[in-house]
């Protein structure tokens, strides 16, 4: 089967500015694929240019194996996208926002179709108010709602939790997940969050500069790299002691009164914590430490080194 | 075609701002009509005061169809405002609440998009025309009655009651054409911002600028005037001269169709390739 989206040596040149350098890519029927780098590191361009809302400056754009600078119609009719902020006619209610929408793909049974939208996503009961009076967590919802609208094989969103609360973001998580489950959609989420990704990708790609940094299966990558974990025990002068006198003592990478930070896979984890039990250490916590920014640095050193 | 331009009235429709215009007119035609009620005669003796020695005046010189040139006259300065008021927004409106990504992600051209917008916004300047006419001719009757129509200009031009109403019916459809032009210019501005005031006060700064310069600086200009698409805003006052007025109508007709024409096609050729940003 073709893949749904294929990138092949996509780039966007702004002047001298590179947004997006030689970048291809690989979306899979049935994937949730995670997009992933940080801001200014040209994923919204690149979604942009997915969707025919900017030019490349060269390389191709394949969706559902059709090129998109041929036959945009088609390929355009079987995507849904949330590009960035989820802006609406806010002087029009959703319901009016979303017929709009409707009518523009052609959608039969246009009415039962944005209430069906609307009841999925949780908005069926404030369908009637002007966009204007919507919270962001709810205008988002309202953007996965418009995605869905002509029954596509594949939604493209574009960090779709940002400014969320934690409860919006797992929200808009969960949805994401049933999406691909239960109504068989393929998914391509972007994010400069990697635990957003670890949490619901299978496939993911990290870019940085407009540059792939490297893509595969979320669960391997995330695994084969060494991960920062804070260990939060009863005594940490006790626990630091115990600890400087064994081989542990050279995965130490900082500490403070409350915690111990340790540069381990996750294979030790269970290891490191079965050694401090014990030795009678109190363990409250145990914390993955891992910000996309050490990710980030983690896999551009493996790079260099390879 | 017809359901993105049915899409775009409604949106027109829909926005507030769309009604500042049709309230505007309705203002301005109510406080001229009653303000000529109230003073009319006061004002045609000014008018009139340096010929009334040579000419007898007789019946109702007051008329609905003077009343209706005057407003015309007057609210050909108006206009253009309220339709780049609503026009300028079409496509920066679009740009600087971030809609552009919603639309221009569907399954529908580039250019099908523009040419719905613009047909959509020339049907709101044909509204506001034809609201201004049925009001100013409808009040008018109720007010005033029917005459005949004096115009004073260089010369003094008199139309016989049964001879006028062709001629308003051709200034008000010269009007629109006018009118078109004057969204296609804001349309055209309209496209190459992100947002609308740029558009909207860009095209009421050209055309009062261009008309100065090219009043100001006729003898300059030379042939050039010929040229300029303000030149030809005001030309419905050819459908009351009597004699090589509407000769030169063609012409007229003309030079705004090709600058409509071309301010469309250069919108249509930039918005096609127009990286959406925003």
């Amino acid at each position: 089967m073709d893949p749904y989206i294929e990138i092949l040596n996509l780039s966007k040149h702004y002047g001298q500015i590179r947004a997006v350098d030689d970048l291809s890519m690989k979306v899979l029927p049935g994937d949730i694929y995670g997009f992933l780098g940080p801001n200014g590191s040209g994923k919204s361009t690149t979604i942009r240019m997915m969707l025919s809302l900017i030019r490349p400056t060269s390389g191709q754009i394949l969706l559902f194996g059709q090129d998109l600078a041929k036959d945009r119609y088609k390929t355009l009719s079987r995507l849904g996208a949330l590009v960035e902020k989820p802006d609406f006619y806010n002087y029009l209610s959703a319901r009016k926002n979303l017929e709009i929408l409707g009518k523009l793909s052609s959608i039969s049974n246009l009415k039962h179709r944005v209430d069906e939208v609307l009841e999925l996503v949780g908005l069926l009961p404030r369908a009637s108010s002007t966009v204007r009076t919507y919270s962001l967590g709810m205008k988002q919802r309202l953007g996965i709602a418009q995605s869905l609208l002509h029954y596509p094989d594949l939604i493209i969103l574009d960090e779709p939790t940002n400014g969320l609360d934690p409860q919006g973001q797992k929200e808009i998580r969960d949805l994401v997940k049933s999406l691909n489950q239960d109504k068989n959609i393929t998914i391509l989420i972007s994010s400069h969050i990697l635990f957003e990704i670890e949490q619901i990708a299978n496939r993911m790609i990290i870019i940085d500069k407009g540059k792939a940094l490297v893509e595969g299966n979320v669960q391997e990558l995330v695994n084969s790299q060494d991960r920062q974990v804070a260990f939060i025990l009863g005594d940490t002068v006790a626990g630091l002691t115990l600890l400087n006198e064994t081989a542990w003592a050279g995965r130490i990478i900082k500490s403070n009164q409350e915690r111990i930070y340790f540069k381990i896979n996750k294979d030790e984890i269970p290891e490191l914590n079965a050694f401090l039990v014990e030795h009678k250490m109190q363990i409250f916590a145990v914390e993955p430490v891992r910000s996309l920014e050490e990710f980030f640095l983690q896999i551009t050193e493996d790079e260099k080194v390879s | 075609m017809r359901k993105l331009v049915s899409i775009e009235l409604f949106k027109i429709f829909s926005k507030p701002r769309t009604y500042i215009g049709f309230g505007a007119i309705i203002i301005i035609v109510l406080a001229i009509e009653f303000g000529i009620l109230l003073e009319g005669d006061t004002m045609m003796g000014i008018i009139i005061q340096n010929i009334k020695d040579r000419f007898i005046f007789e019946g109702n010189i007051i008329n609905l169809y003077l009343v209706s040139y005057i407003i015309l006259n007057t609210l050909w300065i108006h206009v253009p405002i309220l339709v780049a008021l609503v026009t300028g927004d079409m496509l920066a409106g679009e740009a600087n609440s971030g809609t552009f990504r919603l639309i221009l992600t569907r399954p529908i051209s580039r250019v099908q998009l523009v040419l719905a917008k613009f047909i959509a916004g020339w049907i709101y300047a044909v509204m506001l025309v034809a609201v201004m006419a049925i009001l100013s001719i409808g009040i008018g009757l109720v007010l005033f009655g029917p005459g005949d129509l004096l115009v004073v200009t260089n010369k003094v031009n008199v139309f016989s009651a049964n001879d006028v109403l062709w001629r308003f019916g051709g200034a008000y459809a010269y009007g629109i054409l006018s009118m078109t032009t004057v969204a296609a210019l804001s349309f055209l501005l309209s496209a190459f911002a992100d947002n609308s005031i740029g558009p909207i006060i860009g095209t009421v700064a050209m055309i009062i600028g261009i008309t100065i310069i090219s009043t100001v600086g006729a003898s300059l200009l030379g042939p050039v005037n010929k040229y300029i698409f303000t030149s030809y805003l005001p030309s419905w006052q050819l459908f009351f001269q009597t004699d090589s007025g509407l000769s030169t109508m063609g012409h007229a007709i003309l030079i705004q169709a090709i600058y409509i024409t071309g301010f469309l096609g250069v919108t249509i050729w930039y918005f096609r390739k127009k990286d959406i940003l925003s």
